[in-house]
């Protein structure tokens, strides 16, 4: 499955992820700066804080519990599409989804 | 400064090697680790990990970071001797590394109490990927594990098994869970889960030797009192120590880890140390030694700027921890020990937050499944306790109107 990553430079990189894995992993796997989930998906670090492409907002779902508390801490300026990116899972509905990534993380 | 070498390959040592080029360091980084493979995440071999079996998903960073980061990996590879004379560093294999500085992340190992049989086979320990591979392949054909050692380790342990329907015996020297680092009343909620899980703990309770069968294989545990637990695995999960031997061996201070300054730095101004094995100042103004995520990322990067930029602040960031027992999420801001006060909030739904104080002011913060709670207290530790009380302890309020604290 394609995951699209828009830096905040414009910088695009898509990657593959597979069924059922997170954002974040995918992200990190493929060595896409600019997610570091450093607490591994543990919603503890607000590290991997992403902003979803609006078009894909519906797809995504909503903040789990917690979410945004945690988002809250994330270094650079939270907006309505905001999202801990460790706590989207990829499914069939977001094959193909875009992701815009924050200035810095720390 | 030309060549920064850093020993071990775990999450200290490979943070120190990622901050040390987000902060602009273009020379040659050369890490040493004798563990083979990629640095990994080791907080889920206990967790996900075991579910799982995803090796992958455990990675730092992929091969693809370390080639165009120029981030050189020796894995698989002991340090043997640290020259401080020569600023080198000698590998088990004879070669030697020139350093202008150096980074200690060397760790810890489990620590093996003195039982009999315990080089046993089926006696099990949980530190690297190789130990969780084995055990999770075990795990499919256990009826019955015994664990050594009520830390966090063997509770996360203890309810994975149980979640995968083994039944578990928990043997516990002191007579509470997770002594060393939670309050007594947070021992307390946990021994209750865990009951609640159908896991039996046994507190106050000493191991005594490995029992082993017929063929010489593990097969339970003999309590001091002379009473037995069988169980066809046996975990032991009683601590770590750090690995100090190296920096020992080169003279420098050790006293229950690597002795290091504020700014982490030890009594040699070209070496530095980080993570499981450094005792760092703490909050307290005693010397302290973590063993968390939060501490050898936070140190990791305190290290590399100090290296890159000029009078940085000593090191200063508030620990936190978290423990995944079950469905139940241990969150800890600050540090548990030492508090001479202790406040149990009822919360409307779920389990209480607990607050301890040492010294009029906030210390830590233990939390069961709340986030936002959680991350308030990371920014409310040091806080007077009439402040909290000034606004009835809703620390959710506190942090968002309460004046930042210098730390
Ligand atoms: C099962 C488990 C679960 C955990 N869960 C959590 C959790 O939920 N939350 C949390 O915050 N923390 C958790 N931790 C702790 C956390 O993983 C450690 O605090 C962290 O890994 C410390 O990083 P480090 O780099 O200091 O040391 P380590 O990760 O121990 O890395 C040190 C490395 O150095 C190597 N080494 C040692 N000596 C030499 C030498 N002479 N030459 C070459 N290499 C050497 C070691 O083999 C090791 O690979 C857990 C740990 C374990 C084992
Ligand atoms: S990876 Fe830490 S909160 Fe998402």
């Amino acid at each position: 499955m394609k995951i699209t990553f828009i830096a905040a430079d414009g910088t695009e990189t898509a990657v593959d992820a597979a069924e059922g894995e997170s954002i974040m992993r995918a992200a990190v796997r493929n060595d896409v700066d600019g997610i570091i989930g450093e607490c591994g998906g543990s919603m503890m670090c607000a590290t991997c804080h992403c902003y979803v492409d609006e078009a894909w907002a519906d797809a995504t779902g909503q903040q789990e519990d917690g979410e945004s508390d945690l988002l809250d801490c994330a270094a650079s300026e939270v907006r309505p599409t905001s999202r801990l990116s460790c706590q989207i899972r990829m499914s069939a509905e977001l094959e193909g989804v875009v992701i815009h990534l924050p200035e810095s993380q720390l | 400064m030309q060549r920064i070498v850093i020993i071990g390959t775990g999450q200290g040592g490979q943070q120190a090697a990622t901050s040390l080029r987000q902060e602009g360091f273009a020379g040659e980084i050369l890490m040493i680790g004798d563990e083979p493979g990629l640095p990994y995440q080791r907080p889920p071999l206990s967790k996900a990990y075991m579910a799982s079996g995803d090796a992958d998903a455990l990675l730092l960073k992929p091969a693809a970071f370390y080639e165009r980061s120029s981030i050189i990996l020796r894995d698989g590879t002991r340090a043997a001797r640290i020259d401080r004379t020569a600023q080198e560093v000698e590998t088990e294999d004879g070669a030697r590394h020139g350093y202008d500085h150096l980074i200690l992340a060397t760790g810890a190992r489990n620590f093996r109490p003195p039982l009999p049989n315990l080089d046993a086979p089926g006696v099990a320990e949980l530190r690297t990927l190789a130990d969780a591979e084995s055990i999770r392949r075990r795990l499919a054909h256990t009826r019955h594990a015994v664990v050594v050692g009520g830390g966090f380790i063997g509770l996360e342990f203890a309810a994975m098994a149980r979640a995968a329907n083994v039944s578990v015996t928990v043997i516990e020297a002191a007579p509470r869970l997770m002594a060393r680092a939670v309050s007594p009343q947070m021992s307390d909620l946990f021994l209750k889960l865990h009951w609640s899980m159908g896991t039996e703990i046994l507190l106050g309770t000493m191991a005594a030797a490995v029992m082993t069968d017929a063929d010489g294989n593990a097969a339970g545990i003999t309590l001091a009192d002379g009473r037995e637990v069988a169980g066809d695995l046996v975990l032991i999960a009683t601590g770590v120590r750090p690995n100090v031997e190296l920096a020992a061996e080169a003279g420098l201070t050790c006293r229950n880890g690597i002795v290091v300054d504020g700014s982490l730095l030890t009594d040699d101004p070209a070496i530095s140390a980080l993570g499981d094995v450094a005792a760092f100042p703490g909050p307290l103004g005693r010397h302290v030694r973590l063993e968390s995520v939060q501490a050898a990322v936070d140190h990791a990067r305190h290290i590399a700027r100090r290296l890159m930029r000029p009078a940085p602040q000593p090191y200063a960031s508030v620990p936190w921890f978290w423990s995944d027992q079950g469905k139940h999420k241990l969150q800890i801001a600050g540090l548990a020990t030492d508090a001479d006060d202790c406040i149990v909030l009822p919360q409307p739904t779920g389990e209480p937050v607990i607050l301890l104080f040492k010294e009029g002011c906030l210390a830590a913060v233990e939390t069961i499944n709340a986030p936002a709670i959680h991350m308030s207290a990371r920014r409310l530790i040091a806080t007077p306790s009439a402040v909290l009380a000034a606004c009835d302890y809703d620390l959710r309020q506190a942090a968002k109107t309460a004046a930042p604290v210098a730390h």
